[in-house]
C-alpha cells in the first residue's frame, strides 16, 4: 500500500517538475495530454478493471464539455459552478446509460454504447443554434479565471491539468485497493463466479459505468475550461476510439497505463501529422499491432515481467 | 459525420431537380433523396402530397436496394464467423474508389468502365478482406473483443490509405446509361393523367433496384442450393461439428469474410454513379447496416433483407416530414432500445 502510494506520488512529483522545466511547446502538449489522460483513466475504470468495452465514451466527455460550456456561454456562469454542472451532466447521463446498456452483454453492449453516443453527437448537431455544431464555440479568455488564477497562463494551465489528473489517478488507486475494486476485477475475470460468491454484479457494474462516465466528463469539462474550445468533434466516434487506443497501448487495468498510452499516442500522432495528413493511419496500425502482439499493453507487459505488484 | 452539412448545402442546390442527383459531398444512402426531395419542396411548393410520396418511395427504394446488399455482407460475416466487422463500411468505400479508378483508366463508352468495375471492385475488396482475415482475425482466433479492436484498426488503415492515394476530394463516376423517365400522376379534379413537374426518375436508378434484386436472389440461391452454401450454413450452425466432418473451417471463414466485403463493394459500385466516391463515405453505410442487422436479427438473412427494405424506405419517407438529423437521432435511439429490450431483433430468433 505504501509502495503503491509512493509510486503514484513520485509520478505526480515528476510531472510537477516537468511542468516547470519543459520547453513551451512540450509544456503545452503535456497539459493537453494530462487532460486526455484523465479521460483515459476514466475509460480504464470500465474497460480495464471491469472488462466492459464501451464504444461510446465520447458522449460522457462531451456531456462534461457541453455541461460546462453551455452554462458559461449562455448562462454566464463562473468556472467553478460550471465545472460542477459539467460533472453533474456527465454523471446523470452515465446513470441513464448504465441502467439501459447494462441490460446487454458483450458485442451488444459495445453497439448499444456506440448508438447512444451517436445519438448524442447528432443531438449536438441538431441543436446547432446553441452548440454551434461542428464549428463549436470559444470560451473567452476573460471568463477562464478562477480565484485570481488565470487558466490561460501556460504554467497555471499545466498545473490545473495536473491537479485534475492527480485527483483521477489517486481516486482510481483508492478504488482498486478497496473491496469494490476487487469485485470489479472479479467481474472482469469471471462474472458468474463473482455472482456465486454473493456479490451484486449489477450494482458494481453501475458503479463502474457512473464512475467511468463522470471521470470522462470531468476531463471533458476540464478540456473546455483549460483550452477554451467546445466542439462537436469531441463527441464523434473518433473520440470514443481514442481512449480505447490509449488504454490498450498503455496497459488496460493498470493505474498508470492510461497516461503512458496517451503520451505515446499523442506524440506519435503529433510527429506523423507533420509527415502526412493521413495521420490516423498510425492509430489504425497501432490498434492492429496491439491486437496481434501486445494485448496487455506497455504497463501490462511491465507488470507481467518485472513488477507483479503494480496496481 | 457530415450530417450537419446537408441542410447547409440545400439553398445552393436549387434547380437540381432535373439533373441526376449529384451530391456535393460523398454522402450515402438517403441523403441524395433528401437533397433532391427538399430541393423539390423548396422549388415547387405547389406539388401535391401524392407525387411527393411516390418520389420519396422511388428514391427510398434505391437506398433500400443498396442497403440490403451492404447489410447482407455484415450479417453474413456475423452469422458465420461471429465477428462484428467494424471495417465493413471501408470495404464499401473501397468498392467505390476502385470503381472510380477502373472507370477513369478504361477509355471509351462509360458502360465499359462500369462493367469492368462491377467485376474488379468486389474482387479487389474481397482480396483485401481475405488478407486482413489471415493477418489479423485468424491470429487472434476470432475472439470477439480482439476482432472488434482489430477491425477498428483495419477501418482506419483502409480509410487513411484511401486518403493518401485517392485524396480528400469526392470524385464522380459516369453512369453507363441515364435516361430521364417522367412519371404520370392522376389528377382527380381534372379526371386525367398528367406529368407533374419534377416527378421523374432515371433508367439507371431503376437498373440499380433491379440489379440488387437479381444479386439478392442469386445470393439466396447459392446459400440454399449449392454445396458451398451448405458448407457455409454448416459452419454457421456448429463450427466444431463442421470441423469434425472435414470442412476446412479456416478457409470457409476467409471466403465468408471476402464475400461479405465483396457484397459491400458491389453495392458501392452500383451507387457510385449517383453519389460519388469519397474516402469518408464508409461511415454511414456502416451505421445503417448495423441498424438493419440489429432490427433484422443478428445473423438472420431473411430478417436482414426485410429490415433493409423497412429502414431504407422509411429513411427516404420519414425525412420528408422530419429534419434528416432528427430522423437519424430517433432511428439510432430506437435501434439502441431495440437492442436493449429485444436483443434477438424484431424478426430474429437467436440472442446476440
Amino acid at each position: 500500500m505504501i509502495r503503491d502510494l509512493g509510486l503514484h506520488l513520485a509520478l505526480i512529483a515528476v510531472l510537477f517538475v516537468l511542468g516547470l522545466t519543459l520547453p513551451d511547446y512540450h509544456q503545452g502538449n503535456m497539459a493537453r495530454i494530462l487532460v486526455l489522460a484523465t479521460y483515459a483513466v476514466g475509460y480504464n475504470v470500465l474497460f480495464g478493471y471491469t472488462g466492459l468495452l464501451s464504444l461510446g465514451h465520447a458522449m460522457f466527455f462531451a456531456a462534461g464539455m457541453y455541461g460546462l460550456g453551455l452554462v458559461m456561454q449562455h448562462g454566464g456562469w463562473s468556472p467553478v459552478p460550471a465545472f460542477i454542472a459539467g460533472l453533474v451532466s456527465a454523471a446523470l447521463l452515465s446513470v441513464i446509460v448504465a441502467v439501459l446498456a447494462l441490460r446487454t452483454v458483450g458485442v451488444a453492449f459495445m453497439i448499444v454504447t456506440l448508438m447512444f453516443s451517436q445519438s448524442a453527437f447528432l443531438t449536438i448537431l441538431y441543436f446547432g443554434t446553441w452548440t454551434r455544431g461542428d464549428e463549436g464555440f470559444v470560451i473567452p479568455q476573460a471568463a477562464r479565471q478562477v480565484a485570481g488564477l488565470d487558466l490561460t497562463d501556460p504554467v497555471t494551465r499545466y498545473m490545473a491539468a495536473l491537479a485534475l489528473f492527480s485527483v483521477a489517478l489517486l481516486l482510481v488507486l483508492w478504488l482498486v485497493r478497496r473491496q469494490e475494486g476487487a469485485v470489479l476485477i472479479g467481474i472482469r475475470e469471471n462474472e458468474e463466479r463473482t455472482r456465486m460468491l454473493g456479490y451484486n454484479v449489477l450494482s458494481h457494474k453501475i458503479l463502474a459505468v457512473v464512475m467511468s462516465g463522470t471521470l470522462s466528463g470531468a476531463a471533458g469539462a476540464g478540456y473546455a475550461l483549460l483550452f477554451g474550445y467546445v466542439g462537436a468533434t469531441f463527441a464523434s466516434v473518433q473520440y470514443s476510439i481514442f481512449p480505447l487506443l490509449w488504454v490498450l497501448l498503455g496497459g488496460a487495468g493498470t493505474t498508470i497505463g492510461p497516461l503512458v498510452g496517451a503520451v505515446f499516442m499523442f506524440y506519435l500522432i503529433d510527429y506523423s501529422s507533420g509527415l502526412t495528413n493521413a495521420y490516423m493511419l498510425i492509430a489504425g496500425v497501432v490498434l492492429v499491432l496491439l491486437t496481434l502482439f501486445a494485448r496487455a499493453g506497455i504497463m501490462g507487459e511491465v507488470r507481467k515481467r518485472w513488477a507483479p505488484w503494480l496496481p | 459525420m457530415v450530417v450537419g452539412a446537408v441542410p447547409r448545402l440545400l439553398p445552393g442546390v436549387v434547380g437540381f431537380a432535373e439533373e441526376i442527383c449529384i451530391t456535393l459531398q460523398a454522402w450515402s444512402f438517403g441523403a441524395a433523396t433528401r437533397l433532391r426531395f427538399q430541393t423539390l419542396t423548396g422549388n415547387d411548393p405547389g406539388m401535391e402530397f401524392g407525387p411527393h410520396l411516390l418520389l420519396a418511395v422511388l428514391e427510398g427504394a434505391v437506398g433500400a436496394a443498396v442497403l440490403a446488399l451492404t447489410a447482407l455482407g455484415l450479417s453474413l460475416v456475423f452469422g458465420v464467423m461471429r465477428v462484428v466487422n467494424v471495417a465493413h463500411g471501408e470495404f464499401y468505400m473501397l468498392g467505390a474508389v476502385v470503381a472510380w479508378f477502373v472507370a477513369s483508366v478504361i477509355a471509351g463508352h462509360p458502360a465499359l468502365g462500369f462493367v469492368a468495375a462491377l467485376v474488379i471492385a468486389p474482387l479487389a475488396a474481397a482480396v483485401v478482406a481475405m488478407v486482413a482475415d489471415r493477418l489479423v482475425l485468424k491470429p487472434v482466433a476470432y475472439d470477439p473483443e480482439a476482432t472488434i479492436v482489430g477491425t477498428i484498426g483495419i477501418l482506419y488503415i483502409l480509410q487513411q490509405a484511401a486518403l493518401m492515394w485517392f485524396g480528400p476530394e469526392a470524385r464522380p463516376v459516369e453512369p453507363p446509361f441515364n435516361h430521364r423517365i417522367a412519371l404520370p400522376w392522376y389528377d382527380w379534379a381534372a379526371g386525367e393523367w398528367f406529368y407533374p413537374w419534377g416527378l421523374s426518375t432515371t433508367s439507371y436508378k431503376l437498373f440499380v433496384i433491379a440489379a440488387a434484386v437479381v444479386i439478392l436472389l442469386a445470393f439466396w440461391a447459392v446459400l440454399t442450393r449449392s454445396r458451398i452454401g451448405l458448407i457455409m450454413r454448416a459452419t454457421q450452425l456448429d463450427r466444431e461439428t463442421a470441423l469434425a466432418f472435414g470442412i476446412p473451417v479456416g478457409r470457409v471463414y476467409s471466403l465468408v469474410f471476402g464475400l461479405g466485403a465483396g457484397l459491400a463493394a458491389l453495392a458501392a459500385v452500383l451507387i457510385v454513379p449517383i453519389q460519388q466516391a469519397h474516402y469518408l463515405m464508409g461511415g454511414d453505410p456502416l451505421l445503417l447496416s448495423f441498424i438493419v442487422v440489429i432490427i433484422g436479427g443478428l445473423g438472420s438473412v431473411r430478417g436482414t433483407v426485410v429490415a433493409a427494405l423497412l429502414i431504407g424506405m422509411s429513411d427516404g419517407i420519414i425525412s420528408v416530414f422530419l429534419s434528416p438529423t432528427l430522423s437519424k437521432i430517433l432511428a439510432t435511439l430506437l435501434v439502441a432500445l431495440v437492442l436493449v429490450f429485444r436483443p434477438q431483433g424484431l424478426f430474429g430468433t437467436r440472442a446476440a
